[in-house]
């Protein structure tokens, strides 16, 4: 039982950064009806986002320090952050250490002037083309992305490290009454479920109960007739857009201290969110957030040593198995509507 | 002749000049020069040239005629490496068993996941056929080490039983691959002329001319009722079932095809050197044919050849220049002004290719859908309407008369 829990533990972690890539995929693919195969780099551009906002945090300048001599009697020179100069050192601390959270304020308006970007220069004149132009034209800008990326950053993953606060591990067998130790789990990735959870929520709440939310609905409906009603619903279909590109950074950002950044990491991710978002149906957000989650939970199951014991190698290949056997039996995916992408 | 009418016959034979001269086409420059840096003439990057134009001309059967994007084809050119291997461990050093081999076993693979992916068309197929060959590369890395040799490669070595050749040569080191008994893969004709030199290497010949049959073969699928049905179903694949018609085996068979000739490039790659590895088949290997499919002009029968040609050359070229290089070109230029054009053009050489080809790809989707053939199409009929203007010109004059 406790096995059971922690795995499901386990898959919610990367099931939440699936959903979140998920959704970001489905709300431009309802709305635009593009299929943009750059969203893993702005997942990625996100996880950067927190390196650089790490970085500048520790911008240093040299000082003397007379106390302390290095191993040749000379005066140390000592880094000190500026941020520590301004703020004295203890809060100056404080403020790196929240370094990757702080990225979250400084990602959202970069992430959504990206989308902007994107839309308005590139995807704009993509609507009339069939989808593979618009596979090939973001791929293109996938490759293009990442490679400015690596070029500024080197290839090498960056390590980012979450607070201090967040550095242990939560003991759920404790809470759950089984042995301790039985069920340790991360407290940084209980953060990240509950932050996907919470911008989940927000999405679908934005949809659900703002005016621009139900405008956009509609148009994702139908968007011929709304624009005869006189809205104009292009302007609004960029501003999902911009808000698509900062859930996927939101969930680059948070995802920085699970698994240090690397220009690659949105390739990685972008291949399975698109299985993702196929297994919950193209262009249902709420299939493509119970996807994102039932997929990683899977795969966390897949990888438990009494299952690769009778399926060796299962562990690999479990989230494309399921996408094959979905799509041959259910075409539509797990909560699809009818007549999306259908041919 | 063969088959084929004058227009094609004729594209045939520059195709196969270009082949059969290519040691003489790639190389201008003499050995010694600055210059010599811009040859491709030597054997590895020529065979990677028409390796790739093979592979390239398969896919372009698959997504040029009938429209389907796969996404896996990598998959298929990894499976042929592989098998190959396999013949020279257990065989013998001899290519032709192990290319032979290698199209078979990539043909039933590409039956086998072409009749699943087959099922579904547009982006659908493009998932399902990326779904299957992350998880061949993800098997090949992990599960299936015996067969694969995971991370390392599947490699010869000195243990290999190879029962109709000899596990070792007389001097204790691995057999290299060959042609004919005692007609070495790698053996080489220096041709020294002045300050230039020609290498001829059996490899690139053997490549070269299994080149030429993939691009005659696919010139007569394209020509041929079969390849108008495929057409047919990249233009409007519901009114065809409406006739009636069943196309499913038309697109099998082209994706069959398509696989086979993946296998052949996989059989001739481990041909020329010996070792096949999981990255092979790895969904960005899939995307690179996509992408030369498309530089060159898709659905056209010169142009796979022509982007594979172009990516792998320029790849060779750009990896090869660095900012020492660049200086020496702007020398002539004032030093700040020198500096400043060696700082922006360096993110875009070296390390820097893939940017240079990501833009460069970004730009002919956006602006020219047909690739390359079409960019030289339109520079054609932009000279041909400048004569034709003035005959017209000409023409204007006459009706006075």
């Amino acid at each position: 039982m406790d096995a059971i829990i922690l795995q499901i533990l386990n898959g919610l972690d990367k099931g939440s950064a699936y959903a979140l890539i998920a959704l970001g995929l489905t709300l431009i693919f309802g709305t635009l009806g593009v299929v943009n195969f750059a969203h893993g780099a702005l997942f990625m551009i996100g996880a950067f986002c927190a390196v650089t906002v790490q970085r500048i945090l520790t911008l240093s300048y040299e000082v003397v320090d007379e106390t302390q001599t290095d191993f040749l009697g000379n005066p140390l020179k000592v880094k000190v952050p500026y941020v520590e100069s301004w703020f004295g050192p203890e809060t100056g601390a404080a403020i790196i250490d929240w370094a990757v959270p702080l990225a979250i304020l400084f990602a959202i308006p970069i992430m959504i002037a990206i989308g902007f970007i994107m839309e308005r220069g590139l995807i704009k004149h993509f609507y009339k083309r069939p989808h593979a132009d618009q596979i090939l034209v973001t791929f293109g800008l996938a490759i293009v992305l990442q490679e400015v990326i690596k070029y500024f950053y080197g290839a090498n993953p960056i390590p980012t490290g979450a607070p201090d606060v967040f550095r242990g591990s939560f003991d759920f067998g404790v809470l759950l009454g089984f042995d301790p130790n039985a069920i340790i789990y991360p407290y940084w990735r209980l953060v990240y479920f509950s932050f996907a959870a919470l911008i989940i929520g927000g999405v679908f709440a934005f949809l659900q109960f703002t005016t621009f939310g139900m405008v956009v609905r509609a148009g994702m409906a139908d968007r011929e007739t709304v624009g005869l009603l006189g809205i104009n619903i292009d302007r609004r279909f960029t501003i999902m857009f911009g808000l698509a590109a900062a859930v996927a950074g939101l969930a680059g950002v948070m995802y920085a201290p699970i698994n240090s950044p690397n220009y690659h990491m949105g390739m990685d991710f972008l291949v399975l969110s698109f299985v993702v978002v196929v297994v919950g149906g193209m262009g249902s957000l709420p299939g493509a957030v119970l996807a994102g989650f039932l997929l990683g939970i899977l795969e966390s199951f897949a990888s438990m040593n009494e299952v690769k014991s009778i399926l060796p190698g299962i562990d690999q290949i479990i989230i494309y198995l399921v996408a094959i056997i979905i799509l041959l039996t259910r075409p539509r995916g797990l909560m699809g509507r009818k007549g999306v992408m259908e041919d | 002749m063969f088959g084929l009418d004058k227009k094609d016959f004729n594209l045939f034979l520059v195709v196969a000049a270009m082949a059969l001269l290519a040691p003489f086409i790639l190389n201008p420059f003499p050995t010694d020069s600055a210059l010599a840096q811009f040859n491709a003439g030597y054997p590895d990057l020529m065979q990677r040239f028409v390796i790739f134009g093979i592979f390239a001309i398969g896919f372009n059967i698959l997504f040029g005629l009938t429209g389907y994007l796969s996404f896996g084809h990598a998959a298929f050119l990894g499976v042929g490496s592989y098998s190959a291997v396999w013949v020279f461990k257990l065989l013998g050093m001899n290519v032709l068993p192990a290319i032979a081999l290698s199209v078979v076993v990539a043909g039933l693979f590409a039956l086998l996941i072409g009749f699943v992916s087959l099922r579904r068309s547009g982006i659908y197929f493009s998932i399902l056929t990326l779904a299957f060959a992350q998880m061949s590369f993800n098997l090949a890395y992990s599960v299936l080490t015996p067969i694969t040799n995971g991370e390392t490669g599947l490699q010869l070595t000195l243990n290999d039983p190879r029962i109709l050749g000899s596990s070792a040569t007389a001097d204790g080191s691995i057999p290299v691959t060959n042609l004919l008994p005692g007609l070495e893969i790698r053996s080489a004709y220096d041709l020294v002329i002045g300050p230039w030199s020609f290498t001829f290497n059996v490899g690139y010949y053997l490549c070269a001319l299994f080149l030429l049959l993939a691009f005659y073969l696919s010139v007569r699928i394209f020509r041929s009722p079969f390849g108008m049905m495929l057409r047919a179903v990249k233009s409007n694949q519901q009114r065809m079932h409406y006739t009636g018609l069943n196309t499913r085996p038309y697109t099998l068979a082209a994706f069959v095809i398509s696989g086979m000739y993946a296998g052949l490039a996989g059989g001739l790659m481990a041909s020329m050197d010996p070792l096949a590895g999981a990255e092979r088949m790895q969904w960005t290997a899939s995307g690179e044919v996509v992408l030369m499919t498309i530089l060159g002009g898709a659905g056209t029968l010169i142009g796979p050849v022509l982007g594979a040609g172009f990516i792998k050359y320029f790849e060779n070229i750009f990896s090869k220049i660095n900012d020492n290089v660049l200086h020496g070109w702007f020398a002539f230029m004032p030093d700040g002004l020198e500096d400043f054009i060696v700082t922006i053009i360096h993110p875009f050489i070296g390390k820097g290719w893939h940017l240079t080809l990501g833009i460069l790809f970004m730009l002919v989707v956006i602006f020219l859908p047909g690739g390359l053939v079409e960019g030289g199409q339109r520079i054609a009929k932009m000279f041909r309407k400048k004569s034709e203007g003035t005959d017209t010109h000409v023409d204007a004059k006459h009706p006075a008369e």
